[in-house]
């Protein structure tokens, strides 16, 4: 079938429709989870999302449902274990490893179909139902509004805990939301690229994003952008091909976005600073274009 | 002695740095907004003040009166609880006995009077966060949304960047910039507040001597431009000793007050660590040598080695 007959069809709509919600939750959240090195809190809320939806296979024949409990789980159980950042690598790490034995365990048990455990693992936006669609919507609407509110605190809280403490900012309590936050949003990228694959939206994106610019809203900017185009690039390639699935795709733009980045980046900001003096002047025009 | 810090910047001690802080508008200061704290009420009250991590007593019976517009330097060694001091007056840390009061009432978490300079900290080096931004946060960080610059808000960073003669560096990422610069633009973030009170944690830390005289004239010329309460709590009390009017010392859970002269003696410091203590006084500079010494250091903390003292006192 030709690419633009697919366009046509609703489940390649919906599928496009996904993957824009998820890429937008996860550009906004990257230049957090890479300021707050957070990446491997990232991949082990997402294996742990695996071992969730093979619960929820099990039992309710629903695994974005089980994906979410087990997510929202982990975000509290990471929370609860250490904030910080030395022993939260470690709790991690130990839940991690508990987690995906438990997962492997269920899906032992399971007799449906097996296509739907690779499912989870590499992910299948096209297998998504309309109703788990509305819910991921809905996810990826919060996360925006959440994220659009909490932007400037969690920042400082971020950047600078001392001074946000002293100015009154709850910065203990952010750091626990945005767990929770990113629990979401790493379920939601788990449809489209899988759980194995899910640091290709929420971390690459944001990476590249980091080499191209100072500013924080810039870098912001860029990783949705960067996201956006992986993660509906994918999907439009995918088309083209019957036997590769999309995540396959997705990763492939946004890897090559970022090692782009990497070369570019240098050159830019160095070429930048030396014309412009006035940083601000530079970022309000990069940020208006 | 704000001379001095003109004089070094001109003089190219910090390459790209305009010279100088202009002494014509208050630093960081706008115009129109009270600052100081009102007339008669203390900056900072504490009375018979106690700190204690469950069976580990910071220090006891704390008495301190700072009058509005003080330098109050900090001194002791480390584990003293000299930053613990902020903390109380920041409400970050509650007294387990005793009162404490901050402008006669009790210190309030996220209080936009007091302005708080923290312990240096390194900043990933590519964290895109410009030196402007980290400024930035001292106006409207703690609020919720979307960093935005709005035109009145880019013009009173624009100001205070500029009062602090930071303008020529604060587009460039923080963990680039060096411990002056990101010392330059943390003065900047605290009076973007307009603060009545000003906590200082070991700015000096890190920085040459020539930092030092930039950073110390810069936050003495807000307090006379503003009647700015500065307590400030380093390790060495020379760079600070043209400015301060009087000093805490803590050591070990008691502590002593007054004027520099007071309290850098042989006799009271002595009594204050309970053992003998030797205070040096040399080409206008002042070191104690204290018993957890293994070395010498400029006035306070033992624990760090004497950056800032000439080779010739080594010897006395």
């Amino acid at each position: 079938m030709a690419f633009t007959q697919y366009l046509g069809l609703p489940f390649a709509q919906h599928a496009l429709l996904a993957a824009a919600l998820v890429a937008v939750a996860c550009g906004l959240i990257g230049p957090f989870v890479i300021t707050r090195s957070m990446a491997f809190a990232v991949h082990g809320t997402s294996e742990l999302a695996f071992t969730g939806a093979a619960a929820g296979l099990l039992l309710a024949n629903n695994a974005v449902a089980g994906a979410l409990v087990g997510a929202v789980v982990v975000g509290g159980l990471i929370g609860a274990m250490g904030v910080r950042e030395r022993e939260r690598d470690s709790s991690i790490g130990v839940i991690l490893a508990a987690g995906m034995g438990l997962g492997v365990l269920l899906l032992s048990f399971y007799h449906g179909f097996a296509t739907e455990a690779t499912n989870i693992l590499f992910g299948d936006i096209f297998g998504v139902s309309s109703g788990q669609l509305l819910l991921l919507g809905v996810i990826a609407v919060g996360v925006t509004v959440a994220m659009t509110v909490l932007y400037r605190p969690l920042l400082f809280a971020s950047v600078d805990p001392e001074v946000a403490v002293a100015r009154g900012v709850p910065v203990r309590l952010l750091g626990i939301v945005f767990l929770f936050i990113l629990a979401f949003t790493v379920t939601e990228a788990a449809q489209v690229v899988g759980t194995l694959l899910v640091l290709s939206l929420a971390i690459t994106p944001a990476a590249a994003a980091h080499r191209l610019a100072d500013s924080p809203l810039v870098v912001a900017a860029l990783a949705v952008v960067f996201a956006l185009v992986s993660a509906d690039g994918g999907l439009l390639a995918s088309f083209e091909s019957t036997s590769v699935k999309p995540s396959v795709f997705v990763v492939a733009i946004s890897f090559a976005i970022y090692v782009v980045a990497r070369l570019v980046g240098p050159w830019l900001k160095a070429s930048r600073r030396g014309v412009v003096s006035d940083g601000a002047e530079t970022a309000t025009k990069e940020a208006a274009a | 002695m704000a001379d001095a810090a003109r004089e070094l910047s001109a003089n190219g001690a910090s390459p790209g740095t305009p010279a100088g802080t202009s002494a014509a508008a208050p630093v960081g200061r706008p115009v129109g907004t009270p600052a100081g704290t009102p007339a008669g009420t203390p900056a900072i009250h504490i009375e018979h003040a106690a700190v204690a991590y469950g069976e580990r007593r910071i220090w006891d019976g704390l008495d301190l009166t700072v009058p509005a517009g003080e330098f109050l330097a900090v001194l002791g060694p480390n584990g003293a609880g000299k930053t613990t001091l902020l903390k109380v007056v920041l409400g970050l840390e509650r007294p387990s006995a005793g009162t404490v009061e901050v402008e006669g009432h009790a210190p309030r978490r996220g209080s936009q009077r007091i302005g708080y300079i923290p312990q240096q900290r390194a900043f990933d080096r590519d964290l895109p966060v410009r030196g402007r931004d980290l400024v930035r946060f001292g106006l409207d960080g703690h609020r919720p949304g979307v960093l935005l610059a709005r035109r009145e808000s880019r013009r009173r960073v624009d100001e205070v960047i500029g009062a602090v003669g930071a303008t020529a560096f604060a587009g460039a990422p923080v963990g680039r910039l060096s411990g002056g610069e990101q010392e330059r633009l943390r003065i900047a973030q605290a009076l973007l507040g307009d603060p009545a009170i000003l906590l200082c944690d070991e700015p000096l830390l890190s920085l040459d001597v020539a930092h030092q005289r930039i950073i110390t004239a810069l936050i003495d010329q807000r307090r006379r431009q503003a009647g700015t309460t500065v307590v400030f709590v380093t390790h060495d009390i020379n760079p600070v000793l043209p400015y301060v009017d009087r000093v805490l010392y803590l050591v070990g859970g008691r502590f002593a007050v007054g004027s520099p002269a007071e309290i850098l003696t042989r006799e009271r410091l002595s009594s204050l660590y309970g053992a003998e203590v030797d205070v040096v006084r040399a080409g206008g500079r002042v070191v104690v040598v204290s018993p957890d010494d293994d070395e010498l250091s400029g006035a306070g903390d033992g624990h760090h080695p004497p950056a800032v003292c000439p080779p010739e006192t080594w010897e006395g």
